[in-house]
């Protein structure tokens, strides 16, 4: 399977690997979304990734989608205006900051947003496992995080104790079902 | 005990070969220092001021004789020959080398053991009372409930980049001798008065730079909600708690920030959204968490031996002493709890020989149905022995050196690695511990006294959890010189306190006179039957001042 997904998206990746490094669902894929960090004004590119204040402001506009700091809390009426948004990015300032799967998390779960939900910034080959557990199907790698390591620990673990955002029964339920 | 089904066995397994990678990349300059180090804690890899260190996971301090043969095996074969029991209940390897770690990996998942989470900025090792299960006081079992508190925080995806570590105690006596209050997470199992299993749940407690006592977050959680409540509990943690200053990112921080009331109200609007959820137990999930934990086959002790043990404990002094010190009463007549002293003056408090692990794990199959326990007074324990058993087991653990007569004396001291081997510490505290143990060896001394806990910590983090001693040292650098500072009146039981600093630090040198001095004014104005802890609580600090500074 790695084998194939590099072969198939090796020519994607030899203008500009550093760019277009994102894993959606769990293959290479080639990055159609610029990412602004701009706070004050829009990019010239479409489609974009801005600021949620910005995207907040220019909504209507086609072509846009928020990223949210990590410190951004869910508010019902943030929650509404998120719906519409094709492509909700997280940041993550630092691998080390955890408030983005918890964001993640409550994006899927609690308010059933279904669109895809993309980490950026500091994002590690050794957090992506735990990111698509949360709710994360899109992955900006860092730049400079070696794509080949990355997807052969997409899932370094078959079974897990805990429910997340795709195994809805816990394993001391499953457990418990098998045995009957 | 716990045994490992095909799951669990998988994902230890799978964890040894993710380390062995990720332990790779970074011997190959493909993973920064940085980036390896948060991977490595949680992984039990710490890089200390002399060699690697690796915390080993005990589980709520269970622990069978195979897996003791195995520490034992590693220890000599991966380091020198022996190993540290610490205060949360694991197991330290003080010199081993990295690039051995994913080979002493695969070996402990060979005996259901693993490294996972013992350090780093996600939840911890669950630890519990370590007569669980037979205890007089005892009211639930807590062991099951720590085994499903374990499954659902082992590689829980949210938990894993908390601002802080995260630590979660059980009780489910009358007496907490878990330390409930001093957690980040404080649970105690009680029934209400229709019988039914409830928990109370205390969040906000902790140790370290700043020292707090947990607050009722809940007081009857119905147990069918565990696991929810916990999620809500640490998610609002992630989310709210501090992580621009790390000595101000602790649970605690932020209860004491909201307030309990507010962090209570946000804990119960996000349960709210997971109550009822698909991590709720039920009574099947429960019973069979339950059935791990089942009666040991004990045999019928006769009255005869039960008359013959108390009859030798009437006549025979150093008996009597162990009896009174190092036994303690069991819920099954005729079955006693005994506990192996890990402190003696020659080592350092909770270490452990290579050949005394193996002596004990031998010791473990004929006197303890194969099984130990690890307090978090850095002692083992055997659960269940038979009163006529023990005469021949105190014997054994005499010729081991385990047999030292003063647990829950002024002896039994709770220290960390320190200085000598910490790469945290400001000052050594394991010579300060011997010192001390050889200043106050008298034995008739040290029952005169009666239950002392001194506790020592080499530095703020407080692993030898200072500020719950009777009498806390702490060990303070000041312009690259060791000093002590004494605090008086910390307890970790039910009425646990804080303790109180004395005043100004103390050379090294100095600090077993000062810790007579101390003693002496407890003796001197003691009230008949009270305890070192009663006195201080009635006559204040003011009088142990005067005298030290005088």
């Amino acid at each position: 399977m790695l084998s194939s997904a590099l072969k198939i998206d090796d020519a994607i990746f030899q203008d500009d690997l550093a760019n277009t490094l994102l894993i959606k669902q769990g293959q290479p894929t080639l990055d159609v979304w610029s990412l602004s960090r701009d706070e004050e004004s829009l990019p010239d590119v479409r489609p974009a990734i801005v600021p949620l204040h910005l995207w907040r402001q220019h909504r209507e506009q086609d072509g846009l989608a928020p990223w949210l700091a990590s410190d951004t809390e869910l508010s019902p009426d943030l929650v509404a205006e998120l719906h519409d948004a094709p492509v909700i990015a997280i940041d993550f300032p630092a691998f080390t900051d955890g408030r983005g799967y918890t964001l993640a998390r409550l994006l899927r779960e609690r308010h059933g947003y279904e669109g895809e939900i993309r980490a950026i910034g500091d994002v590690l080959i050794d957090q992506l496992y735990y990111m698509s557990r949360c709710g994360f199907d899109a992955l900006a790698l860092r730049d400079d995080q070696p794509l080949e390591d990355a997807l052969r620990w997409l899932k370094p673990f078959s079974v897990s104790y805990q429910t997340d955002v795709d195994v809805r029964e816990a394993l001391f339920e499953r457990r418990l079902r098998e045995a009957s | 005990m716990y045994r490992y089904d095909t799951y669990d066995q998988t994902l230890v397994d799978e964890r040894v070969v993710q380390f062995r990678d990720q332990m790779e990349r970074y011997l190959s300059g493909r993973l920064s220092e940085t980036e390896f180090l948060p991977l490595r804690l949680q992984n039990g890899l710490y890089i200390q001021r002399h060699a690697p260190m690796l915390r080993i996971a005990i589980p709520y301090g269970m622990l069978s004789g195979k897996q003791l043969r195995v520490l034992a095996d590693i220890a000599r074969r991966y380091d020198r020959g022996y190993g540290h029991f610490t205060t949360r209940q694991n197991l330290q390897l003080n010199w081993p080398k990295l690039e051995d770690i994913p080979d002493i990996l695969a070996e402990l998942a060979q005996v259901q053991m693993h490294a996972i989470q013992t350090s780093g900025n996600c939840i911890r090792n669950t630890t519990t009372d370590q007569f669980a299960g037979i205890a007089n006081d005892e009211v639930e079992d807590p062991r099951p409930w720590c085994e499903l508190i374990r499954q659902w925080s082992t590689l829980h995806p949210e938990f894993a980049y908390l601002p802080r570590k995260f630590k979660i105690a059980v009780t489910g006596a009358e007496q907490d001798r878990a330390a409930i209050q001093s957690h980040d997470i404080g649970l105690r199992l009680w029934h209400d008065a229709e019988g039914e299993l409830r928990i109370r749940v205390l969040a906000g407690g902790g140790m370290g730079r700043t020292p707090m006592l947990g607050d009722v977050v809940c007081e009857d959680l119905p147990w069918q909600h565990l696991l929810t409540y916990l999620e809500a509990c640490v998610r609002v943690y992630n989310q709210f708690g501090r992580r621009d200053n790390k000595f101000k990112a602790r649970i605690k921080i932020l209860v004491k920030a909201l307030g309990i009331e507010e962090y209570r109200r946000r804990v119960e609007e996000e349960w709210a959204h997971l109550k009822d959820g698909p991590q709720t137990l039920t009574q099947a999930a429960i019973d069979s968490a339950k059935a791990h934990f089942p009666e040991p086959e004990r045999r019928d002790v006769s009255d005869a031996a039960i008359a013959a043990y108390e009859q030798l404990r009437q006549n025979d002094r150093a008996f009597a002493r162990f009896v009174t010190n190092n036994v303690t009463d069991h819920i099954v007549p005729g079955y006693k709890a005994v506990t192996l002293s890990l402190k003696r003056r020659e080592h350092a408090p909770g270490d452990v020989s290579a050949d005394q692990m193996e002596a004990v794990a031998d010791l473990a199959d004929v006197f303890g149905f194969g099984e130990l326990r690890v307090t978090h007074q850095q002692n083992l324990v055997f659960s269940d022995v038979p009163v006529d058993e023990i005469e021949t087991l105190w014997h054994k653990l005499q010729d081991l050196g385990m047999a030292n007569p003063t647990v829950g004396t002024l002896n039994d001291i709770i220290c960390c690695p320190g200085g000598d081997y910490c790469g945290l510490a400001n000052a050594v505290s394991i010579p300060i511990a011997q010192a001390i143990q050889e200043r106050f060896d008298d034995l008739d001394y040290l029952y005169d006294l009666g239950p002392v806990d001194l506790n020592i910590s080499g530095c703020m983090n407080a692993c030898g959890h200072h500020h719950v001693g009777n009498i806390g040292i702490l060990g303070v650098d000041k312009k690259g010189e060791e000093y002590y500072q004494i605090s008086l009146g910390g307890n970790s039981y039910n009425d646990a306190s804080l303790g109180k600093i004395l005043g100004p630090s103390f050379f090294r040198e100095d600090v077993p006179g000062v810790i007579d001095k101390v003693l002496n004014v407890y003796v001197q104005q003691r009230h008949e039957d009270e305890r070192f802890l009663d006195t201080y609580r009635r006559i204040g600090i003011k009088p142990f001042k005067e005298q030290v500074y005088a």
